[in-house]
């Protein structure tokens, strides 16, 4: 590419990054007193920023002037509410009320609530509102899903274009996408190779291969602030269906001897079969939470710190804190980069060491 | 003493935890690499992978400091 476009293209990034982690006139202060809006400008909240930007949200905000908002579909007692997130006017703090088939909602911390019949305005009670009921069946679009389908649309197009290209180039070494995609396919076989023993592995890679890209695209695509840093694998029930999945591929695969190993254990003698099988059991649910809440943690403390350390310059109110910064936040977002790899090859690694304990012949 | 003061100060200790049991970690690969050079790859890999299983455990603490200091927002 030219110098010069290679310039203008660094020049846009550094700006709308700088962009995408501002916020200044957000009233997200988390000391609302009795349903009355803070006027006057409240002292910058960077715990609440953080927390909020590891949050699931109900539009795009990349900067306080282009926002693209999500369409709202909630499931009610009336029928099915579906409204643009726009009605809701951007704000968070749940005094903007939208009417729907006779029904009033409110949004507050990224949260639908239906207030009570009745009900004019909001009502706060220690921050949470006391006239209303969260809507629990809300299938809106939010930034999480709409990033699971970029995800899922990223993943069909790179490994159908990687497939198509393995067959125009029978006999001949990968090129293009292909190229770059076969050494981490054979790394995530090898993964399976190595904990599953013998042919058994064949049929555990397909799935292997789907939570690793998943994992590893989700959290690259939550370290860019150009699509408002979408905390896909930051977010606990997504972590949470990956855990499941595992689970349940560990459990529908099981074999005899795998259940022999947990109800009596071999080579244990049997008076202490009363503290060794609860313990196996119980370890039966917890690997795989314990999967859930690696990644979870993980990526969500990674956005939170990022967050924070951008909040040094707001917090002192000062352009100049920035020189000390965007270099620890530069820093930390190469870490988080290893830390993305890192986590998407340990949930692998440790669903294909449970497959492997799963499927494990006998061995007496 | 606060909600909240709690909530960071097991944070901390989490945090205590984590780096001693990484930090040991990684003497431990560091002297065995220093033993047998050729096979710092794959102790490089089983350093990373135990580094990651014990990042966990502290992880699972502050992810309870989370909890007890903003209860709604960490389930998003």
């Amino acid at each position: 590419m030219k110098n010069y476009v290679k310039a203008l293209l660094l020049g846009l990034v550094v700006i709308t990054a700088g962009f995408a982690y501002a916020n200044p006139d957000d009233p997200q202060a988390e000391n609302t007193d009795g349903g009355t809006v803070a006027e006057e400008k409240a002292p910058f909240n960077a715990a609440g920023h953080a927390v909020h930007h590891a949050m699931d949200a109900h539009e795009f905000h990349f900067t306080d002037g282009f926002v693209i908002p999500l369409p709202v579909i909630l499931w009610t007692d009336n029928g099915l509410v579906t409204f643009m997130s726009s009605e809701f006017d951007h704000v968070d703090h749940g005094h903007t009320i939208v009417e729907r088939n006779g029904m009033k909602f409110v949004k507050s911390h990224e949260t639908i609530y239906q207030l009570e019949a009745g009900a004019a305005h909001s009502v706060f009670e220690n921050g949470k509102i006391a006239n209303g009921s969260k809507v629990w069946l809300d299938f809106s679009l939010t930034k999480n899903v709409t990033t699971i389908f970029l995800i899922a649309i990223l993943l069909v197009f790179i490994f159908f274009k990687s497939a198509k290209k393995y067959k125009t180039n029978k006999d001949k070494a990968p090129s293009g996408i292909s190229a770059w995609m076969e050494p981490v396919i054979l790394f995530v076989r090898e993964i399976a190779q190595d904990n599953i023993e013998g042919d058994k592995h064949k049929k555990f890679v397909p799935f292997l291969l789907t939570v690793f890209f998943f994992i590893l695209f989700g959290n690259l695509l939550g370290l860019l602030p150009f699509l408002a840093n979408p905390n896909v694998t930051g977010s606990i029930s997504i972590t949470l269906l990956l855990a499941l999945f595992t689970f349940i591929v560990q459990l529908a695969s099981s074999k005899k001897a795998f259940w022999m190993h947990v109800i009596a254990p071999p080579g244990v003698p049997w008076p202490l079969y009363v503290i060794i099988v609860p313990v196996e059991i119980a370890g039966i649910f917890i690997k795989p939470a314990s999967l859930m809440i690696r990644l979870f943690a993980n990526i969500t403390a990674g956005h939170i710190i990022v967050v924070s350390l951008i909040s040094i310059i707001f917090v002192n109110e000062s352009l100049a804190w920035a020189g000390l910064s965007v270099p620890f936040t530069l820093f930390i977002s190469i870490l988080e980069i290893l830390v993305a790899f890192l986590q998407a090859y340990i949930f692998t690694m440790l669903s294909a060491l449970y497959f492997g304990m799963a499927v494990e012949e006998a061995h007496h | 003493m606060s909600v909240f003061g709690i909530a960071a100060i097991g944070a901390g200790l989490a945090a205590i935890g984590a780096g001693i049991g990484i930090g040991r970690i990684g003497g431990s690969a560091l002297e065995a690499m220093a033993r047998q050079p050729e096979l710092a790859g794959k102790i490089q890999t089983v350093m990373l992978i135990a580094a990651a299983l014990v990042e966990g455990a502290a992880l699972f603490a502050i992810v309870v400091a989370m909890l007890q200091a903003a209860p709604l927002e960490v389930v998003g």
